[in-house]
């Protein structure tokens, strides 16, 4: 018997002849958003939790974009992804062009969109498509801009996880890259961006 | 029913680390004479439990969460088999290729024969408890490929050749001071002006990976849930070793225990607000990694998913028991245990320490394996009320002690002392006659309020681990009798 059906028997005989009849889940937790996408009181929230992560928010109006950014990214290569749009990017970037992924990590700064952000847990969600770009972009360069416009911001886990595509490659990022394994206290920084800048688009 | 009526195997003796050389309570002596590790967990989880507790207070509907988690992982045990066939479709249909391993051995060999596969002969591991548990690096090392842990708590268990202590942070019994001792002596090309803060120590380990990162060719994983519809696995992190290894490898390699699998895509919105709260303290880990297969163009063009029984299947057939499975690692009933707390992890012999570990290991071995692990614990309940998803761990304690009783071949003392208890309880003369030869207790206590520890055997095996009250001058029947006789 092959080992796959072989785990497969175990079961069936663990479980035994009759199978119990489920009653189905009850989902009486909060499934759906108070508050529609972008209100105020998201957008505050998530830039409540967002700084609780040590991560930098800027807010800025449409037109300020590329300034925003420009005027946070430190000197040196910064590389964006092929779908952001060119009204978001900071003059004498370059946009990713698919080269090998470890030559990524020479880049002084990322630039990337989201393709939605949860505010109750200052998560956003990357989303694998051009404008989050593939994910070593988010990961190799030390210093990661994520903008974020107010239409994506939504309440709650289920809100988010509802927006977003199960079979792509998703990366769920709450702050920049941390640890607690040193005696269970948290301290920001250590494989992924060291910095992470969210650019609110208000 | 159990496991061994059945003739469903256990995990197996000789590889893996389920096990221990020693009973908890002989471990556990020695545990209590280290001030040192007890000092270091007395801090680490003290400041985890009072962070656990304000976000999960945080949720106005943390019970309903609760409560639907725990629908989630009955209703997927109770078809188990199904979903693993969906997600083994899923995960096929989207470019991966799925194993199945009957244990430890079996899965260590198709991990093994998938990275010579590659010509790689070194791998980067994201922390995993399914490769802790089966030995997977030992296994790897015998075929003479070097496996990278980059988990920094497992990078310290590593390069100190010591073993892990906890699910979540496996170097919890080390301080600052102790970790960077040990980075000192076995990083190589370290700056020796390290200091022990923990930003420096973070950023010494981020040092010497980082390079391992950039090369490597083939990752292994874990998985903390896998959707069935959807073919969709998680990985939840926070240090961002995990993404490097999910996403820059040519190759990746996940072993998954059969039981984490989920149905539905949605069922996420339960578990990825419960774990982070319940395991780190934080709203949301930094890193959560979700992929479906191979991307084109996007992370590993070769995906490996290892499906591991190694127990399971056991722990399945016992209809109490089987609550353990819908574990989800998230290690909030190590940080509340008072016996964890004072012991550490490594008195549990087995890589799943704890309260958790006290019902989970004994079931993935068979109980006669881990037969001291069952009364690993004050049965307190701490751990039933901080699990989110409330597995009933006290009975299954009370479960397994009662298995491994009737699992006894010869009568113990206890047997024989519990019988006569009964024998006494049953008739009143019987009873009054036991009272007062109790009473004679009082000669050995000399006026203290408990007897000595020092009863000569089999007594003293009872009275090593805890305090027997010197019995009373007077039972309560007879003070009743002495002021309602008139």
């Amino acid at each position: 018997m092959s080992a796959r059906d072989e785990v497969l028997a175990r079961i069936r005989t663990a479980l035994g002849d009759e199978l119990p009849v489920l009653a189905p889940v009850v989902r009486d937790y909060r499934t759906a958003d108070d508050l529609p996408p972008g209100d105020p009181a998201l957008l505050d929230l998530l830039v409540d939790r967002l700084e609780d992560y040590k991560a930098t928010v800027v807010r800025c109006g449409p037109d300020e974009v590329a300034a925003s950014v420009a005027a946070r990214v430190p000197p040196g290569d910064v590389v964006v992804a092929p779908g952001l749009p060119a009204a978001w990017r900071p003059d004498g970037a370059t946009e990713d062009d698919g080269r090998p992924a470890v030559e990524l990590a020479s880049a002084a700064a990322a630039v990337t969109g989201v393709a939605v952000a949860v505010a109750e847990t200052g998560t956003l969600f990357l989303d694998g498509s051009p404008v989050s770009g593939r994910r070593a972009l988010s990961l190799l360069p030390d210093f990661l801009v994520c903008v974020v416009t107010a239409d994506q911001v939504v309440g709650g886990v289920p809100a988010g996880l509802s927006r977003v595509n199960p079979v792509a490659p998703l990366t769920m990022i709450s702050g920049p890259s941390a640890t607690s394994d040193i005696e269970l206290e948290r301290v920001e920084g250590v494989h992924g961006p060291r910095t992470l800048v969210v650019v609110l688009v208000t | 029913m159990t496991a061994v009526f059945l003739g469903i195997p256990t995990a197996p003796r000789g590889v893996g680390h389920l096990r221990g050389d020693q009973s908890f309570p002989d471990a556990a002596r020695e545990a209590l004479r280290d001030g040192q590790l007890r000092a270091n967990l007395g801090h680490a989880t003290s400041t985890i439990r009072g962070k656990r507790a304000a976000v999960a207070a945080e949720l106005p509907d943390w019970a309903e969460l609760r409560a639907a988690a725990k629908a989630i992982k009955t209703a997927t045990m109770a078809r188990l088999d199904e979903h693993l066939l969906v997600l083994e479709r899923q995960v096929t249909a989207r470019g991966g290729t799925v194993h199945w391993a009957r244990d430890a051995n079996e899965a260590n060999a198709i991990v093994t024969r998938l990275v010579q596969a590659t010509g790689a002969d070194e791998v980067v591991k994201v922390k995993s408890m399914a490769t802790q548990e089966i030995g997977l690096n030992e296994a790897l090392e015998a075929a003479g490929i070097a496996a990278h842990e980059t988990d920094l708590a497992e990078l310290i268990v590593q390069l100190g050749e010591d073993k892990p202590s906890h699910i979540l942070v496996p170097a919890i019994h080390k301080n600052r001071a102790e970790i960077r001792e040990i980075f000192l002596r076995t990083m190589p090309g370290v700056d020796p002006t390290l200091t022990d803060e923990p930003r420096r120590l973070a950023m010494a380990a981020r040092a010497h990976l980082r390079e391992r990162f950039l090369r490597a060719r083939v990752a292994i994983s874990g998985a903390n849930f896998a959707v069935a519809e959807t073919g969709t696995l998680a990985v939840v992190e926070s240090e961002g070793n995990g993404r490097m290894c999910l996403t820059l490898p040519q190759t990746l390699i996940t072993v998954m225990g059969i039981e984490k699998v989920v149905p539905t895509w949605r069922d996420l919105e339960v578990f990825l607000q419960l774990l982070p709260r319940s395991s780190t303290g934080e709203r949301m880990n930094p890193y959560t990694s979700m992929w479906a297969g191979v991307i084109p163009g996007d992370g590993p063009q070769e995906f490996h998913l290892v499906l591991l029984d190694n127990g399971r299947t056991a722990t399945l057939a016992d209809e109490i028991g089987r609550e353990a499975l819908h574990c989800i690692r998230c290690s909030a009933c190590l940080n509340v245990c008072p016996v964890y707390e004072r012991t550490g992890g490594h008195a549990y012999g087995s890589v799943y320490p704890g309260p958790i570990g006290a019902v989970l290991s004994p079931q993935l071995t068979g109980v006669e394996d881990n037969a001291s692990l069952p009364y690993a614990s004050s049965l307190c309940g701490a751990c039933y009320d901080v699990c989110p998803v409330a597995i009933d761990i006290p009975s299954i304690l009370v479960h397994l002690r009662a298995e491994h009783v009737e699992a006894q071949q010869h009568t113990t003392p206890e047997a024989v002392a519990f019988r006569a208890l009964s024998k006494a309880m049953s008739s009143p003369r019987l009873w009054h006659l036991a009272q007062k030869a109790a009473g004679l207790g009082r000669f050995l206590s000399r006026g203290k309020a408990t007897l000595p520890a020092a009863l000569p055997p089999p007594a003293s095996k009872w009275t090593r681990t805890r305090d027997l009250p010197t019995p009373p001058a007077k039972t309560f029947t007879s003070q009743w009798a002495e002021e309602h006789r008139s």
